[in-house]
Formats: structure tokens, sequence, C-alpha cells
């Protein structure tokens, strides 16, 4: 069986729970940005959790199945109509041969997840069937989806039932606002002031809009001012720069001082920007919901905090498989 | 050289291990990435080194995250005492410097550049203290450069030149980043040299473009069959300047699949390395090309 994509949406790509292994020869993670959300698509639709879906970002694609078959839509609230008659988010329904899912407008969130019994079966490269645009690998041809491709779905699980909802309280969505992203202040913190670390944390920022798989920009906030130093053979003479390293997923650099960037999923493995710590792994998948514009509050927690709030997103995915196999 | 310790959030830990670029940094830091691979720690999932300093990612549902902080420590310490010794591999690639393709490209971005009116080699050799292009492509091929980190995108190796610091070849990014890097282009930014994976931005000095494919997705290419990417951290890259004629006939080799790179297992001592590095690096040379 197949899907045809008639329109492909602003950037849909094919991604599951990622390719980990590779990050230290520039390869990164890939996958969905909220794996919360994938993996209840999946879970709906009778799939293995991480079997790969379509992440849509802020527009659906329109799709035409060659086959019946069973989908559920999670994440964004992106409204799925089914030959333009509506239907639910965060619910399996059925699909019959012939006819074509497209998408509302946007109405909250920023990523939404469309599962289909049976997984998008393009190859596996390298453990994983996600798209690493940047480096052409994975998903469909190593790209984003366009109209006229004709994407292999798998064999769907035996019984596949539609009408399937996840609960309100199991969907793990951003809640509050201004959203509040943990961070574990560390790295290379020491390079800026108390001063400027109390602002990082008082400030608001906004979601800018450059925002995408490998990273989120802020703006905002007030720019950091530096302690000074004698710039290290290597480094660069910026006050922001360091000597090329590491960067760890979800990280915050900060480029001349003003404008954040977190890494996300397709993060660039490293670079020659300080950074001034990491957003807890909690708080990864709300990132993949922020619209440009959001209002974004960083919160400083510490070790125990992060490991108590990632025990808690655990229990949450707990949950929810309970509540569907 | 002491270490500093960070966790990057609840998932990694880094490591700096110099804050300025230096060959034992980045010994040091392969070294003990080398150890911390070889150790099989539970809960480990990414081993990531670069110049001065290392990342490991980990599931800290297997590990408590302050026991994987004192088994690095530990290790660290170990490092000191054990002879600085790697096995690793020397990579022969052939460069031909100031081709048509990086001219026209850094020609296209000439207002971004600290020099308008020159070329990018004409301002690297004139800002290294040498009266030609000629003694500049001299200064950048004779000796081998470490591959001291794998990253930024898929496969692009930072390169960072086996000489003293003195003789070290440095060079500004440009004044703003390009929009456009043609594919295999030889860079330079600060003391690193790279290889650009894939086209795309970038803001190093372009001295020149390789015929040999360094990372292909598709495993296409006869040598990148069994891996995608080519190089690993710690490889060391010997540049071979070579000649339109020799370019083409390189591009028409790996076309047609038969393209066979010059690599060879070699074992790099830093102790030996310091105590005579011209003498060295001949030695290497000599391992190279099989006298």
């Amino acid at each position: 069986m197949a899907i045809k994509v008639l329109k492909p949406g602003l950037a849909t790509t094919v991604q599951d729970l990622g390719r980990p292994g590779y990050y230290h020869i520039g390869i990164p993670l890939s996958g969905g940005m909220d794996r919360h959300a994938l993996v209840a698509a999946n879970l709906l639709v009778g799939n293995e959790e991480g079997a790969a879906v379509l992440e849509a970002v802020f527009m659906g694609p329109e799709l035409e199945f060659t086959e019946d078959a069973t989908v559920a839509i999670t994440g964004a609230q992106l409204p799925p109509k089914l030959d333009g008659e509506p239907r639910e988010t965060w619910t399996s329904f059925k699909v019959k041969r012939g006819q074509v899912l497209s998408f509302d407008f946007l109405k909250q969130g920023a990523r939404g997840y469309i599962a289909i019994a049976g997984g998008i079966d393009v190859p596996v490269v390298l453990g994983s069937r996600s798209t690493y645009a940047l480096g052409a690998l994975g998903g469909f041809k190593g790209r984003k989806l366009e109209a006229g491709d004709e994407l292999p779905v798998g064999k769907a699980a035996a019984s596949v039932k539609d009408g399937r909802v996840v609960a309100n309280d199991l969907r793990g969505l951003p809640t509050a606002m201004p959203t509040e992203l943990r961070v574990m202040p560390g790295l290379y913190w020491h390079r800026i002031t108390e001063a400027a670390g109390n602002d990082f944390f008082a400030d608001t920022w906004k979601v800018a809009p450059e925002a995408d798989r490998i990273g989120y920009r802020f703006k905002g906030g007030k720019a950091l001012q530096f302690v000074p130093r004698e710039p290290p053979f290597g480094a660069g003479s910026d006050p922001s720069n360091i000597t090329d390293a590491c960067y760890p997923y979800g990280s915050i650099q900060v480029p001349g001082g003003t404008e954040p960037i977190v890494l996300h999923r397709d993060a660039v493995s490293g670079g020659g920007y300080f950074m001034v710590g990491t957003v807890i792994s909690a708080d990864m998948d709300l990132i993949g919901q922020l619209q440009p514009n959001t209002p974004v509050r960083f919160v400083k927690v510490g070790m125990d905090q992060a490991l108590a709030a990632r025990k808690s997103r655990a229990e949450l995915l707990g949950k929810l498989r309970n509540a569907l196999t | 050289m002491q270490t500093r310790f960070s966790f990057g959030g609840d998932e990694h830990i880094f490591a700096e291990v110099g804050e300025a670029m230096s060959l034992e940094a980045f010994f040091k830091s392969l070294f003990i990435t080398n150890a911390v691979r070889d150790a099989k720690i539970k809960g480990v999932t990414e081993i990531c080194p670069a110049n001065a300093s290392y990342q490991v990612k980990f599931d800290p549902d297997q590990i408590k995250p302050d026991d994987l902080l004192a088994e690095l420590k530990r290790l660290d310490t170990a490092s000191e005492k054990s002879e600085p010794v790697i096995k690793t591999r020397i990579i022969e690639i052939p460069v031909l410097y100031n081709d048509p393709w990086t001219h026209e490209t850094l020609m296209r971005f000439r207002e971004r550049h600290q020099n308008p009116n020159g070329t990018d080699l004409e301002y690297a050799a004139q800002i290294n203290g040498l009266d030609s292009v000629d003694a500049f492509i001299k200064a950048h091929s004779s000796a081998p450069w470490f591959v001291s980190m794998v990253g930024f995108v898929a496969g692009l190796p930072f390169l960072y030149q086996m000489v003293e610091r003195q003789r070290q070849i440095q060079a500004p990014k440009y004044l703003r980043p390009r929009t456009d890097t043609p594919k295999l282009t030889i860079g330079h930014g600060g003391c690193f040299s790279c290889i650009y994976s894939v086209r795309g931005a970038g803001g190093y000095q372009m001295f020149g473009i390789t015929p040999m494919p360094i990372y292909d997705p598709n495993q296409k290419i006869s040598y990148l069959r069994d891996f995608m990417c080519l190089f690993r951290p710690g490889d060391i890259v010997k540049w071979k300047p070579i000649d339109r004629s020799a370019y083409d006939a390189a591009v028409a080799d790996v076309d047609a699949g038969r393209f066979a790179p010059v690599i060879r297992d070699v074992s790099f001592s830093l102790t030996e390395f310091n105590r005579d590095i011209d003498a060295y690096n001949r030695k290497l040379d000599g391992v190279l090309h099989g006298h």
C-alpha cells in the first residue's frame, strides 16, 4: 500500500524515535521533536511505539490513500479532514481507499504527527527511518516531502480499531503561559556576569521566526554581559566564542550574547559558541510545539529536579501505554 | 591541565580538557574517549571527542549522573599515568588549490571578506607572513594535520596542524558568513582547517577543493560503502597538492568506482612527536608512501 502526496505542507518529514550513536561524526539523533505525541499517534493505530510517522509543521499535507487504512493525528491542533469532512485529533479513524486526508489551519501547537497503521516503510538507515535533511539522510530520499511522492506503508497489525481517543490529561502538551522551559545552568555559564545570569532567568523571551528542527532561537530578553578574558588560542576574538566543542541536545548557545538558541533533534553536533546551560530532557518535547512569538521563560533547576521531571514525564508515558494497549 | 566537568542537562556530561586549543588537550580528550568506549559503561549512548574537550551522553535511568561523573574523573586521572600513544590511520587527501569553483564562490561573496581586492589564498598568505600563494600552499600541505573533531554537520572534519604553535597557519573567518560553499572545499578558520562535507553556508577562508568525496549518505562511492563518513576523530591527514588534470582524472576515477584512497594504519606517540616534530612528520610521510 502507498500514500500519494498531493500537497506536501510546509516541511513534512518522515520521523521515528531517532538514530542514536553517530553524534561523534556529526550525525544527530533526529526523530520526532515531540516524542510523546509521536508515540501516542503510533499507539492509537496499533503500531510499535517507534514506528515511522509523518511530522508536519505549522501546515498539514494533503494525502491520497491507495488502500483502506487506519490513521491518527496527534500533537498540534492541526484539524484533519477526510474528503473535506472534519475529523478529530488524538483519535484513530478509518480511511477508505481513494479518500483524501487534508488539514485545516493550525489552531494550537506547532507539529502534528500523522500515524498510519503499519507505519511509513521507508528504508532503515543507520538504525532509523528518520529524516536528517541537512545530511540528505534517511526518511523519504533524505528530504522533506514533495508533491508527487509515493510513500510506502507497512503491513498493519491484525486488529486496528477506530474511535480510540487519548484523554486530555495524557497529551503532555505545554499548558502554562508563558511556557516554562526548565534549564540546568552549566557548560560555560561562568562566562557571563552574575547580573546577566539573573536577567536570563527573569526575562520573558519570545520564539523567533528562526525555529526549526535544528534549533529554536529566542529573542526579547536583555543581552548577556560577559566576564572579561584574554581570548584562548583557537577560540576566536568574540567573547561568546569558545574553542569549537560538542553541543549537548537542548544546550543553549548565545552567539554574541544576544539571542539564545536551543538545539533540538537535528542539532549541529558542535561549534564555536559558548553555552549557558541545557534544557532538561523532560521539556524537550514542549519546544517542538512552540510557535514563533510564543512567550517563554527559562526556569533554573538542578539535577534532582531534572530527574524528578524526567520521572514524571515517563509516568505520563506509562499511563498513555496503559490506556492504549 | 585540569579537566573541568559540567552536566549538560540530565543526559550529558561535558568535559573541557583545555580552554585553549593544543595538541596536548586534543590528545587527552581523544585518549579518554577511547578509554570510555573500551570501558563499555552501561547507559552511555554517545561518546564525542572534540578539539580540546569531549562529551558523553547517557541515559540517567540506567546510570546515576554522579556515578558516571565519578567514573569519568577516574579515567581522567588514570590517563595522566598512561603512555600517550594511539593507534590510528593516516589518509592522503588530494587538493586542487586555487581551483575555479571556490574562486567563483569567493568572488561572489567578496564584500563579506576582510580583503575585497584579493583572494582568500592571497589574504591568508599575507597575514601569515608568507610572500606568495605558492609559499602558503607549501606551508599548508607540508606537515600533516590531526582530525581533532568530526561534526557540525555529518562527516565534516576539523583539522589541526601538527607543527609548533608559532608555525601554525591562522586566519579569521569571513566578516559575515557566506550562504554558499562548494561541496568538498578545503576551508580554514582560526587555527582549524576543514573539509566541507556538503554544500552549504560557511564562514571559513576557502583554499581549494578535493576530488575525493568524504560523505555519501547513499553509500554508492566505493570506499564509503561500509560506512558513509570517511573520517573519525584521531585520523591524520596529509594534503597532496595536485593540478587540474590530476583533479579531473581523480573525479573520473571516483565516478567509475575505481578511486582508491591512500589510507595506512599507524601508531602515533605524542612523546616521540614532541621530541622532534619535523623528523616524526617525515616518518609519518614514510608510512603513507610505504617506505
